[in-house]
């Protein structure tokens, strides 16, 4: 089998003396979404930006295309090819909609910018229309698909996304899960996704992990995660 | 009415050179959030470096003036853009992510530590200076009063206004500016785009310490005498003026050097000249009390 285009391996990440992960194992492979689910707390946005590097992992390995970047600055990592929508958004509010999208294409290769800004319009129109706005006006939809858009304009090799449909109407969190399909179908992005809604992530993902207290606990392809009863009593209650 | 005249030119002049240090004030604050107190010494180095500048086209022989002045200026500013670069290495970055008051603290320690360099790799005694630049002209006369410019001061104001010219350009509109701004809106995220926080931050010193350079050397050349103290007060004051402008803002900067520079001029004109500093600081006072965020300083009129 080849190599996996991310591996995490017996990662320990600690806030102070306070360890938010123990032990984490798990890899994506090229061209697969997978999806990580897990209770508030759990873990999940530490481990994402533990694979940027930030904070850093106290042990364990973390490989992408087969070389260790856990020794890496963040910008580094970056530049590697990973993009991330954090959590939070973190859209730079005093900057236009286009500014952010320009940022977002800081080390690509300038002469893909027009296309790439034209792709991210195409996705998500409303961006269009608000070309000139200033970040920190917009609406909180709107930053979800700015900071979405910010990370494509990269052409990251993998994307990590924290919690894409927090906060959103339904309509418009079809819209992303869409655009993350369409995304990894069309242009073979990898995707790494960090969801609370359960549901929606792990009928998109082709496989996933679930994260309990800084523990990875179960994994499996995104169908048999949500037939487990487990999984079924604690993330999808719902349904 | 010609002496009124004579003393806007002067206040002018002076308030340009409190503008272009208040720009590196204004700089670094805009991105790291941090008042770095060393700056006003930074500016008092460009002043020295420019008078052993001199000294060098003299001994060299470079007579012609705009020669020198150009060799001179350039010398200073990389000079200075090196101490930036160093003050930021040693002082500031070890303690970045630390309680806030340590890294002003920090600088005052530089502050003090680049004027007590200064006073013993130079002396105490202030040091004059012929300026290259002489003369000026006439611009008009009545009542047996003649209100004059000279070239020093039409080349001040100048300098002045291109260089804020082009900072702004530069921050507003490249991409090297866009990653400054980037970094001071939020430097986690910047990173996660790829951005070297690290190397932004000390290329926004770089840049501050040559602007001071040029503010030292026409300081220098204006004055015609130079010595290690003259930093602390310029240095307040263009710190003043950046609060005053609205800390952040590049052309606010400048508008709160020139606010500075008049009130000075025209206080020690027309009232007394041991009162003019007073002056300067109550009008902040009171442009602090009705807009706090100075002049031309952005309101918040951000959503949370
Ligand atoms: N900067 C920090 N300092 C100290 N503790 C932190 C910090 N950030 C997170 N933690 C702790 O680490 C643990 C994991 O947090 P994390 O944000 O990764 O959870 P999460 O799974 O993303 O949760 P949520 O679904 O609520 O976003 C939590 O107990 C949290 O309190
Ligand atoms: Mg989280």
């Amino acid at each position: 089998m080849a190599e996996p285009l991310l591996l995490v391996a017996g990662v320990e990440t600690f806030y102070g003396a306070i360890q938010a992960l123990h032990g984490v194992s798990l890899e994506v492979n090229r061209g697969e979404i997978v999806a990580l689910i897990g209770a508030n707390g759990a873990g999940k946005s530490t481990l994402l930006m533990t694979v940027c590097g930030s904070p850093r992992a106290r042990a364990g390995r973390i490989a992408f295309e087969g070389e260790e970047i856990s020794r890496l600055r963040t910008d580094e990592i970056a530049r590697r090819g990973i993009a991330q929508v954090p959590e939070g958004r973190r859209i730079f509010p005093r900057m236009t909609v286009f500014e952010n999208l320009q940022m977002g294409a800081t080390f690509a290769d300038p002469a893909w910018f027009a296309a790439d800004i034209e792709r991210v319009f195409g996705l998500f129109p409303r961006l269009k229309e608000r070309r000139d706005q200033r970040g920190g006006t917009l609406s909180g939809g709107e930053q979800q698909m700015l900071a979405i858009g910010r990370a494509l304009m990269s052409r990251p090799k993998m994307l990590l996304l924290d919690e894409p449909s927090l906060g959103l109407a339904p309509l418009i969190v079809r819209q992303i899960f869409e655009t993350i399909r369409l995304i990894a179908r069309d242009e073979g992005t990898t995707v790494f996704l960090v969801e609370q809604n359960a549901f929606g992530a792990l009928r998109l993902a082709d496989r996933g992990y679930v994260l309990v207290n800084g523990h990875i606990r179960l994994t499996g392809t995104g169908a048999e995660l949500l037939a487990d009863p487990q999984v079924r009593a604690a993330y999808l209650g719902g349904h | 009415m010609e002496y009124f005249l004579q003393q806007l030119i002067n206040a002018v002049t002076l308030g340009s050179i409190y503008g272009l240090i208040a720009i590196g004030y204004t700089m670094v604050y805009g991105i790291i959030g941090m008042i770095n107190f060393a700056h006003g010494d930074v500016f008092m180095i460009g002043g020295f470096m420019s008078l052993i500048g001199f000294l060098l086209c003299a001994m060299l022989g470079i007579s012609s003036a705009p020669l020198a002045v150009v060799l001179v200026l350039l010398l200073a500013m990389a000079f200075t853009a090196v101490f930036g670069w160093t003050i930021e290495r040693v002082a500031y970055r070890p303690l970045r992510g630390s309680f806030r008051l340590a890294p002003l603290i920090s600088a005052i320690g530089v502050s003090i530590a680049l004027q007590n360099y200064v006073q013993l790799a130079q002396g105490a005694r202030p040091k004059p200076h012929t300026s290259l630049v002489q003369g000026g002209f006439t611009l008009y006369s009545a009542n047996g009063f003649d209100v004059r410019v000279s070239w020093l001061q039409i080349v001040i104001v100048v300098l002045t206004v291109a260089l804020m010219a082009g900072f702004t350009l530069v921050i507003g509109r490249t991409a090297l500016g866009r990653q400054q701004r980037a970094c001071e809106q939020d430097m986690k995220m910047a990173s996660l785009l790829g951005v070297n926080v690290d190397r932004t931050i000390s290329l926004t010193f770089m840049m501050g310490a040559a602007l001071a350079a040029v503010a030292g050397m026409m300081f220098m050349m204006y004055y015609g005498v130079i010595d290690f103290f003259v930093g602390f007060l310029a240095g307040i004051k263009a710190f003043t003026a950046a609060v005053l402008g609205g800390i952040g803002s590049l052309p606010g900067a400048i508008l709160g050097g020139l606010l500075i520079g008049l009130i000075e001029v025209f206080w020690a004109a027309y009232f007394s000249s041991e009162y003019k500093d007073v002056a300067a600081f109550g009008v902040l006072v009171l442009v602090l009390i009705f807009r706090p965020t100075g002049l031309l300083g952005r309101p918040e009129l951000e959503k949370v």
